[in-house]
């Protein structure tokens, strides 16, 4: 059907013939992240004899899979066009408020509501300031993120607090067919978001938003609705991370997650979405976060000293940008 | 196609697995320091690789970049992992590695706190290797600070870490002599600081000290990073006749500040010591020729007999050595 109309309309028609199905498929950034992975599995395993082993990765992967929970929300967000560079503060003054409340004497079932209702509250305020007061989201985030670190350390001090019921302590101790639980969170949340993402209406106006945002309002998307609604979903998914650093540390101080801001934002760019927004997936941030995982757990049981865990880190970010930039350039045309 | 790579690299990497873990004929032992870039801890470091080579054990030594509360919990899971016999540790918190440490000590490690103990949290390491008796040092640097400046008039303190364990203790102490002992009843504490133990902030925190009280008598900084760099500021400012500094400092570090008089005297032990007898207390233990029960005693080449005291604490010196322009060109640490 294509074909005959191509031959017989040539003359009108101007546009490149399409890709290769292979080509559409393959020359994508997560391929990239992919490999990535793939390099870094078998370059750990050559590094250190001590890698290759299933449970201590998954036991390893706990200790960044609270920042890779929060990156897949802030997947979505990015793609949207916006960013928000303050949840890791926001899992400390949510894990505050969980703590403070408990110690206060508040049930610990409640405690942990109050957790997400703070979560929410600061979500809400970072997308009215930035959707309401048409701000740029990186600097009210900015402000925000220093905003609520205050915060938690007036609330909480300079003290951790802990004494928290047994039940309450060691999560990522607790396993599901031998994977630990926020793991099993971890995945269970990349299959919903990517369903979201890939699937629903919602899923396809996130990525219109991203790409125009005067073409998605024309086409009558709740622009301001769906972007609030990211940002107090960022919330929320921060307090969740909290309340998991939380329980895995049986103690709770306001300087919790400092710099996991960056951690995250990693993740989210090593995975190949596009920071100014409309192109992304949660597969490659899924990826990436793994990757991270890798990386930092292959060097550390290798003994390589923290500086070149650093420069590796670096590099790649580099790599992944211009990669990613690369390839988006090659398919736009 | 992604199964297909994912499959070749699994496959690949699962070649890689040679699951040897290496003869352990020796005893290993690892000391995860505060972070690196420290070179307190490079005398400690120093200690153990000179005991090990006299014992006959493997030593290693494997540092996170920050002095972050939670920064060494993936150190001691991949050092566990390496299945080290002992994991000696200066804590970086007093209980964010609790559960780490359990997970640990069930699979067999030993775990010692070195130069700083998990306050109020001994039940997570087996016993713990400090300096001198803590509870001396707080009283014994405000007795030193008060000498300087005839026990008058406005001091601050510049700490190490907000949840630096030690250093709190010792402020604690301090603000109880201040506040009982008559004879300090004229020295008033305006500030405590924290710079973090990095040169950079500590820098910059000293320096707001003497803007911000002009009438500054005397400066306590009981962490080598702090003493060093408040004494840089001292000097640059011009301010040693006003504005007196003592603290904890390494010789090396404060002896052209002593030469040049910018520092009247300054208070430390040897960390060389801590390691050489952590590394003979976890051989010996390990051996079965010491006990590591409260009031048993071992002897240690160089330090003599070494009583485990309360809590499971041991002591390599019994007070607290001042070094001034007398004696500073005796020690090279």
């Amino acid at each position: 059907m294509n074909s005959t109309e191509a031959t017989t309309t040539s003359t009108v028609r101007d546009a490149a013939a399409a890709r290769p199905r292979w080509q559409v498929l393959l020359i994508r950034p997560e391929t990239m992240t992919l490999a990535l992975l793939i390099g870094a599995i078998i370059v750990a395993s050559n590094l250190s004899p001590f890698f290759s082993d299933l449970g201590f990765i998954l036991e390893s992967s706990t200790y960044y899979i609270e920042y890779a929970l929060v990156a897949l929300v802030l997947t979505l967000v990015i793609i949207s066009g916006e960013i928000d560079l303050s949840p890791a503060a926001m899992m400390a003054l949510s894990a505050c408020v969980f703590a403070w409340c408990y110690q206060a004497g508040v049930p610990i079932e409640l405690s942990m509501a109050a957790s997400l209702v703070a979560g929410i509250l600061m979500g809400l305020v970072n997308g009215i300031l930035v959707i309401r007061f048409q701000l740029p989201s990186i600097i009210v985030t900015i402000g925000t993120l220093t905003l609520y670190r205050g915060l938690a350390q007036v609330l909480a001090g300079d003290r951790s607090i802990g004494k928290f019921p047994k039940w309450f302590n060691g999560i990522d101790y607790r396993l599901v067919f031998d994977v630990p639980v926020p793991v099993i969170l971890f995945i269970v949340a990349s299959i919903v978001l990517a369903l979201v993402l890939g699937t629903t209406v919602v899923g396809r106006q996130i990525y219109q938003i991203g790409t125009s945002e005067v073409a998605a309002r024309h086409a009558g998307i709740r622009v301001r609705r769906i972007k609030t609604g990211l940002f107090v979903l960022m919330g929320i998914v921060s307090s969740i991370a909290g309340l998991l650093t939380a329980s895995r540390l049986a103690s709770v101080r306001y300087d919790m997650a400092t710099g996991g801001e960056l951690q995250m934002v990693l993740m989210v760019m090593l995975g190949g979405t596009y920071i100014f927004g409309g192109r992304g997936t949660i597969l490659g941030t899924f990826l990436a976060s793994w990757l991270l995982v890798i990386i930092a757990t292959g060097m550390t049981v290798a003994n390589i000293a923290v500086t070149s865990q650093l420069i590796v880190m670096g590099l790649l970010l580099i790599v992944s940008i211009i990669a990613t930039n690369a390839i988006y350039a090659r398919t736009q045309r | 196609m992604f199964k297909k790579t994912l499959l070749a690299g699994l496959a690949l990497s699962v070649a890689m697995i040679s699951g040897v873990a290496l003869a352990q004929d020796k005893v290993s032992i690892v000391y995860i320091p505060k972070n690196t870039g420290n070179p307190y801890f490079d005398s400690l470091v120093q200690g153990f690789v000179d005991a090990c080579a006299e014992l006959g054990c493997d030593f290693t030594t494997a540092a996170p970049a920050t002095a972050e509360a939670t920064s060494q919990i993936p150190f001691i899971t991949a050092q566990t992992q390496r299945g080290v016999d002992v994991i000696a540790i200066s804590p970086n918190s007093p209980d964010a590695m609790n559960q780490v440490l359990d997970r640990a000590r069930e699979k067999g490690v030993l775990v010692l706190a070195v130069n700083g103990d998990l306050v109020d949290n001994y039940e997570h390491r087996d016993a713990a290797i400090l300096p001198v008796d803590f509870t001396k040092t707080g009283p014994g640097q405000v007795e030193l600070l008060g000498s300087m400046i005839g026990y008058e008039g406005e001091i601050a303190i510049l700490s190490a870490t907000t949840d630096a364990p030690d250093q709190n203790t010792w402020i604690a102490a301090m603000e109880n002599s201040l506040a009982t002992d008559p004879k300090y009843a004229k020295m008033n504490l305006v500030a405590k600081v924290y710079g973090d133990d990095e040169p950079q902030k500590s820098t910059t925190e000293a320096e707001a000290l003497l803007q911000t009280y002009p009438n500054l008598k005397g400066i306590i900084s009981p962490t080598t990073v702090g003493v060093a760099a408040a004494a840089q500021v001292i000097q640059s400012a011009g301010k040693a006749e006003t504005v007196k500094l003592t603290g904890l400092g390494t010789p090396n570090q404060m002896r052209p500040f002593v030469k040049d008089g910018t520092v009247q005297a300054f208070q430390l032990w040897s960390p060389y010591n801590e390691g050489w007898l952590a590394a003979h207390f976890a051989v010996g233990l390990k051996n079965g020729t010491i006990s590591n029960e409260v009031g048993s005693t071992f002897e240690v080449p160089n330090l003599g007999s070494i009583t485990i005291g309360e809590h499971n604490v041991m002591n390599t010196q019994a007070e607290l050595t001042t070094f001034d322009a007398a004696n500073i060109d005796e020690f090279n640490f």
